[in-house]
């Protein structure tokens, strides 16, 4: 009784590329579709990501730079195959459109593959874990008073010799991996979290940094080429008809070298910096906070580090690509209980209580799957304040992220939050992290610390209901 | 006529609590899980059982992770066709993490569920711990297992989505 669409192989879950002169239809087949019509997890996924193709594809909520880098390399290939190779492959060879087109074809395979794919977000804590971790947080730091933040929360973890400090995100309620880092833009933990790029429209991480890196160094090449026979095609018409009728003749050339001029500069200088990342088995943001450099003391260095250059370089490139771990396109299944931690993103804002109150009848609340988790907590707060005030719930939540900031750092200095009387664990308006465009217009309630009263105090019946769950699917 | 009574048990019996046992960070990123024997388990399970299964689990993880020469050529292939091969082909830690639902399945047949224990594949956890979920038998005898759930035909447990 599994659902067609999360059964079958891991692929299923993985991305599958679209091609750019072809695309499989997004429709689901008829048979795949409950009474209920349920609902794919991508679109309850708590990250500000956009998804396409019915959640095969993957990118970060601001695309228009993409789109940029998109037309800027169509119409100059396209100006380049169209105008300048007729010429050149009769003048000189017609190995050079072929190579170009090669050149171009690997451009745009690992541009859409960079862009598209899932660069290794971390799905966020299930209520049970973050409860779990929670407790054991508050028995290593002895019970706090509540009200006040304590001291941020890490862990310290020793690899290949040297420390390393794993942090606790609060938005993903885990701590994070060593070099995973949360992204502000995408509000997402990325393992391997190298930068958030705008011309990707991405972020660039564990699973599709290899992909990146192909991507800017063949654009190294195609710019290279294209600029180079630009100019030797400028050249050789000149020698027939000088230089200014040559620029007549052709003037997409003089677009096209331009563009290439300026790209290259960059493009190249871009390669040659992630080439010594690769080969130092860094990531930009550890470059970046010289997390590793010598300067912070003679016994620091980087414990990733396979020790020379090549196993570096292939271990990033060829080494094992590890699956998806937020399975975009499996389906919710309805007894299974939501997610703690919202992020703040933007539908936080719509929520209403009064509608979360009505939508949330207890009965409702287990068996309905488009439940979001906006909604769910409420009816355990208003039903369960017995348990409520059990709970040492010391900690309010802080905003996930800084903005603008692929932030590894600063969950600290964040306002300070008040907490409600009375066992119900509210969040006041907090300063929410402005995504570019957006106002911080203040008040997304998290819901986190009410997701933990509820998951604790009816974890039996819940529980009961998943376990009834479980025992269908043997069943079948 | 077995599931059936299978199912009166399964029913019968309530989920006290669950232990997560967590990552093992001290080789590095690699996947790994801690071999320490949780407390909770010490009167549902013997500890000699509960090691082999992790290690078991450890080696897996580390075989799918392995950088040596198949891998490599898997790589130098993939990026040879611009990684459209991914589009056919199975990667070599997918095969692999089909092992290891496969092992973990197994593992809740025979030596968990008889005990009252449950585990959830890590996959679904995001690759963070390894839940076992710990049930009280209301009747005295033990119930067997759901082992499809903790298979990784997706969506078997929570894992993603939430919004």
């Amino acid at each position: 009784m599994t659902p067609g669409g999360g059964s079958g192989p891991m692929k299923d879950c993985e991305y599958s590329q679209i091609s750019t002169h072809s695309s499989s239809s997004p429709m689901e087949s008829p048979h795949k579709k409950k009474k209920s019509v349920p609902k794919r997890k991508w679109e309850v996924f708590p990250g500000r990501n956009k998804f396409f193709c019915n959640g095969r594809i993957m990118m970060a909520r601001q695309t228009g730079v993409f789109y940029l880098t998109l037309v800027l390399i169509l119409v100059t290939s396209g100006l380049f195959f169209a105008f300048d190779c007729p010429y050149l492959s009769e003048k000189i060879t017609p190995a050079i459109p072929a190579i170009g087109g090669i050149l171009f074809f690997f451009v745009m395979g690992t541009l859409l593959r960079t862009s598209f794919s899932d660069p290794g977000v971390l799905p966020r804590a299930t209520p049970d874990e973050a409860a779990d971790l929670e407790r054991q947080i508050d028995i290593a730091n002895g019970s706090s008073s509540g009200g006040y933040r304590p001291p941020p929360r890490t862990k310290e973890v020793i690899i290949n010799g040297q420390t390393v400090k794993l942090k606790y995100c609060f938005t993903c309620k885990i701590f994070r991996p060593p070099r995973a880092s949360h992204c502000s833009l995408c509000d997402n933990c990325v393992e391997r979290f190298d930068h958030h790029c705008p011309w990707v429209g991405n972020c660039v991480g564990k699973r599709n940094y290899r992909f990146f890196y192909m991507f800017i160094l063949s654009l190294s090449f195609l710019t290279v080429f294209i600029f180079a026979f630009v100019i030797t095609h400028v050249i050789l018409r000149s020698q027939q008809t000088g230089f200014l009728n040559a620029l007549k003749d052709s003037p997409a050339s003089v677009l096209e070298a331009v563009v290439c001029f300026f790209s290259v500069w960059s493009i190249v200088g871009l390669s040659g910096f992630h080439t010594y990342l690769i080969s130092s088995n860094q990531t930009t943001n550890e470059d970046i906070k010289g997390s590793w450099s010598n300067k912070r003391g003679k016994e620091n260095y980087n414990p990733y580090s396979y020790g020379n250059i090549f196993t570096n370089c292939c271990a990033a490139l060829c080494g094992p690509l590890s699956p998806s771990l937020i399975d975009r396109r499996g389906f919710i299944q309805p007894d299974t209980p939501q997610l703690a931690g919202p992020s703040n993103g933007i539908t936080m804002y719509g929520a209403t209580q009064s509608q979360s109150n009505m939508a949330a009848a207890t009965p409702l609340l287990q068996s309905e799957p488009s439940i979001t988790s906006e909604e769910l907590p409420l009816p355990g707060k208003t039903s369960l304040s017995g348990p409520c005030a059990t709970l040492t719930l010391g900690q309010p939540t802080p905003p996930s992220s800084m903005p603008n900031l692929t932030s590894d750092s600063g969950l600290t200095d964040i306002i300070p939050l008040k907490e409600e009387h009375e066992g119900h664990q509210f969040l006041t308006p907090e300063e929410a992290p402005s995504p570019p465009g957006m106002l911080p217009s203040g008040s997304p309630i998290t819901h986190s610390h009410t997701m933990h009263v509820l998951s604790l105090a009816s974890q039996d019946s819940l529980h009961e209901d998943s376990v009834r769950g479980l025992v269908k699917l043997s069943s079948v | 006529p077995q599931v059936h009574s299978l199912q009166e048990l399964r029913r019968s019996a309530s989920l006290a609590t669950k232990v997560f046992v967590q990552r093992d960070y001290s080789d590095g990123t690699t996947c790994q899980f801690q071999t320490k024997f949780p407390p909770e388990l010490e009167s549902r399970i013997e500890r000699q059982l509960f090691e082999e299964t992790v290690k078991t689990l450890n080696g897996f993880y580390a075989e799918a992770e392995k950088i040596g020469g198949s891998s490599y050529l898997e790589g130098c292939l993939a990026c040879a066709t611009a990684y459209f091969i991914f589009l056919c082909m199975e990667t070599h830690y997918e095969k692999v993490l089909k092992k290891i639902s496969k092992y973990i399945q197994d593992q809740n047949e025979k030596i968990y569920a008889p005990r009252g224990l449950l585990l959830t594949d890590p996959l679904e956890r995001g690759m963070r711990v390894i839940e076992i979920s710990i049930y009280e038998d209301r009747c005295s005898s033990g119930s067997s297992s759901s082992g499809s759930s903790s298979s990784s035909s997706g969506g078997g447990g929570g894992g993603a989505g939430g919004r």
